[in-house]
């Protein structure tokens, strides 16, 4: 783990962040549920349905987690089942993947992704290719998640997108939700697949209520893995993003049907197996389409869309250019400014939706 | 000194409240204690010990630092000297001659096989081998006293386990030569076994990834309470790994059934244990950890099997982690990748080989006691050459894995993508079928998923 002392910092200014973006909705809507709740009571569930499921991590019992994703749960389920662990993520990495094999099935809980770069050989040697390389006899139904991306603040080493690197690698299936009701379907999905799932959470999203159906609140509720998600309907252009890049494509969209521009949002929900059937559809219905993502274009999520789009058939739909909208290519600055200036805004998709469209 | 300056400090922290101060005080003036305080405040300080959360010591006003060369190293554990004599009557297990011939049997059939295994590398007809040459003693003497459902974590110079388990001949072969019948599917380099039904997990090549999985299943075998326990087999060479410090760390604090097991062969590649570590090796690391740890010649059968019976014991009776360090001699280059006659002399390796070797310490206890002799042994030298000959030559016939196996196990079920491949595949070869030797892959009739 890096600094652990930034942990409150992180705290305060994402929600400051998220003061500072976002106007909550009013309290007349539906049903609300924060991306926090809903990944606590994803965990909650499964672990009362499932005696093997297990949470271990830094702070993750009495302390309640760093970002209090496992409130309460500490409580509930005792120190057998939410386990504090010494600081050491190639070690709790480890022990989790040894416990998957022997038949538990552990939710790994990094403090953030950054750091689960100490374990990453666990993750990649072990996690993903253990079944392969037992020839089906050892499955490793692993679940390892934490906050991914940008967060608001913490520079360089607390501030990138791991999407790209994860969703590499065969054997291992990737997640990138984004609202509440996906956070909540995919976690009990990742924690009932049999294979290792890497789970990527956004901490600016994390105390962001929004809209659920009742359907989103029940027990039963599963996401299926590997299925994007319309998120708005649209016949202009496609807008094709994960995390919290789906949030800023909405609002781009938004302000695009004041120019008359009707955007299609899609939200990839997984990045490994990656839905490519969505969004080839969606294409070839508005002939352009632009990647939105956090992370770093090079060999990026953005990247891997436009090259399949190049070798599939839908090719021919277009009427332009894929574009890619993207985090800057350094690593993150420390000014409030100048991180800003470093990712994606929704003002940056409406300039390069307005470039492909050529509307003024 | 350093058990001394343990059971210093083991007498210390158990010593009941009531007792008399003095006895402790004459205890901790017992010669040899060098690195004591002398100081006549012990008794108030004995009264007041410092409260910080981490650490229970006490107090001193004497500025000094622990030097690790204060002490000569914790000792290692033997039963019998290199002749086969047993030094002292009550320690030996007292093992029935049917186990010894097994134990025997197990060490030379391995011994045997990789005799005839490196030499098949040499000729190409495996791409790649290591041996276990002088290490035999500690795979079989830690087998033996295992439940054989407790789950093993080999490194990947561990096969002695797997023979004691009865693992077939053949499965090693179908294994080392990667065909249809090997239980890997083909997928690993050789040596890299791994079968379910005789609780050894598959080998995982990157060094010391083992060690926190271990952890991992022995914590999930505390949930469970079956009474197993998990062996964790790793060298001195993997214990460098951050992962080493990351399980033995964790086995503590988890409080887990698992006995690490150390095979320290000399060299890590090339590298010598005087430029690997300072200290005591990796048995005088665990105490450190809170963990309970001994020192075994690992070339004295009988003597690793009795510690591994005791550490069985308190990791399954007491939920407890135990460090083996068990001192042995890599005979055999690394693997056939390498050449050891560039770091080290041909008669230190003569000096193992011929003087203390595992194999003939346990043939010397054996004939002492009237077991074995020159006609059991060129009969059964003869034997299992004749077993291993047949297995191999078997094993080299047999067609290579349908290579449609390539697409399974990557998920639990195939992916879209991975199904895409496949047939993009099946097409392709099937269109060029003459061009591929496809008579040599065997071809599977069950539907892959």
């Amino acid at each position: 783990m890096a600094i652990n002392c930034t942990r409150n910092q992180f705290q305060k200014l994402c929600h400051q962040a998220f003061r500072r973006n976002f106007s909550l909705r009013s309290a007349a809507q539906a049903k609300q549920l924060t991306v926090r709740d809903a990944l606590n009571s994803a965990i909650d569930e499964e672990m009362e349905r499932d005696e093997r499921v297990f949470l271990m991590g830094e702070e993750v019992a009495q302390y309640d987690g760093a970002y209090k994703i496992s409130r309460g749960l500490w409580k509930k389920y005792g120190d057998k089942r939410v386990i504090d662990t010494p600081i050491t993520e190639m070690g709790f990495g480890g022990i989790t993947v040894g416990a998957a094999m022997a038949g538990l099935r552990p939710i790994c809980e990094f403090m953030t992704f950054n750091f689960s770069m100490q374990a990453i050989d666990q993750i990649i040697n072990s996690a993903a290719k253990t079944l392969y390389m037992s020839a089906g006899e050892v499955n490793v139904p692993i679940v390892i998640r934490g906050p991914n991306g940008a967060a608001a603040g913490v520079a360089a080493q607390h501030s990138q997108c791991f999407g790209a690197w994860y969703s590499h690698c065969p054997g291992l299936k990737v997640i990138s939700p984004y609202s509440s009701e996906d956070c909540r379907g995919l976690l009990k999905a990742a924690i009932r697949d049999p294979d290792p799932v890497v789970f990527l959470e956004n901490e600016i999203l994390y105390g962001i209520p929004m809209d659920v159906s009742d359907e989103v609140m029940s027990k039963d509720f599963v996401v299926p893995i590997g299925k994007a998600k319309i998120e708005r309907p649209g016949s202009s252009v496609t807008l094709v993003s994960h995390s919290r890049g789906v949030q800023l494509c909405l609002e781009a969209a938004k302000e695009l049907s004041g120019s008359g521009v009707d955007c299609e949002v899609i939200n990839l929900r997984s990045l490994r197996p990656l839905d490519m059937e969505t969004v080839e559809k969606s294409l070839e219905k508005t002939h352009h389409i632009v990647t939105v993502e956090q992370g770093w274009a090079s060999s990026g999520i953005g990247a891997e869309i436009s090259a399949r789009i190049a070798e599939s058939k839908s090719f021919f739909f277009l009427d332009a250019p894929i574009l890619r909208v993207s985090g800057a290519d350094i690593p993150m600055p420390y000014a409030k400014t100048l991180e800003a200036a470093c990712l994606p805004q929704p003002q940056d998709i409406v300039r390069t939706v307005k470039t492909l469209l050529n509307v003024k | 000194m350093a058990s001394r300056i343990l059971s210093r400090v083991l007498t210390l922290n158990n010593f009941p409240k009531q007792h008399s101060k003095l006895q402790t005080f004459s205890n901790l003036f017992s010669p040899g204690h060098r690195a004591l305080s002398t100081s006549t405040k012990c008794f108030s300080l004995e009264q007041e010990r410092p409260k910080f959360p981490g650490s229970k010591a006490k107090w001193t006003e004497k500025l000094e630092f622990v030097h690790s060369d204060l002490y000569d190293g914790i000792p290692v554990y033997r039963v019998m000297d290199r002749s086969g004599q047993v030094l002292q009557a009550d320690q030996d297990p007292q093992l029935p001659e049917e186990m010894v011939v097994k134990m025997y049997k197990s060490m030379t059939l391995l011994n045997t096989m990789d005799k005839i295994l490196y030499e098949s590398q040499r000729q190409g007809r495996i791409s790649f081998y290591m041996t276990n040459y002088g290490e035999e003693g500690t795979h079989i003497g830690s087998a033996a006293a295992l439940d054989p459902a407790d789950l093993v974590y080999g490194q990947y110079r561990e096969a002695g386990i797997l023979m004691w388990r009865g693992f077939p001949l053949d499965s090693f072969m179908n294994q080392c030569y990667g065909n249809e019948l090997d239980l890997g599917k083909g997928r690993q380099m050789p040596v890299h076994y791994g079968t379910k039904e005789l609780n050894f997990v598959t080998i995982s090549s990157p060094l010391g990834t083992q060690l926190p999985q271990a952890v991992g299943a022995a914590y999930a075998y505390k949930r469970a309470q079956n009474g197993l326990c998990v062996a964790c087999y790793f060298g001195e060479g993997a214990a460098s790994e951050g992962d080493a410090h990351a399980a033995f760390n964790f086995s503590a604090t988890l409080e887990c059934p698992i006995i690490f097991f150390c095979r320290n062969n000399g060299y890590a590649i090339s590298t010598p244990t005087n430029e690997q570590y300072r200290g005591d090796g990796i048995a005088g690391r665990g105490p450190a950890y809170g963990i309970s740890s001994i020192r075994v010649d690992g070339n004295d059968v009988l003597a690793v099997y009795n510690v591994m019976k005791a550490a069985r014991d308190t990791a399954v009776r007491e939920n407890r982690p135990v460090l083996v360090e068990a001192m042995t001699y890599r005979i055999g280059h690394h693997s056939t990748s390498d050449d050891s006659s560039a770091y080290r002399s041909v008669d230190e390796v003569r000096f193992w080989d011929s003087t203390d070797h595992p194999i003939s310490r346990l043939r010397n206890y054996m004939a002492l006691r009237g077991w074995w002799d020159e006609a059991k042994e060129g009969e059964w030298k003869k034997q299992s050459k004749t077993n291993i000959m047949e297995s191999f030559a078997r094993a080299e016939k047999k067609l290579k894995p349908d290579w449609r196996l390539l697409f399974t196990d990557v998920y639990e079920k195939m992916t879209p993508g991975l199904k895409d491949q496949m047939r993009e595949m099946e097409e392709h070869v099937s269109k060029y079928k003459d061009h591929y030797p496809v008579q040599n892959y065997a071809k599977t009739t069950t539907p892959l998923e």
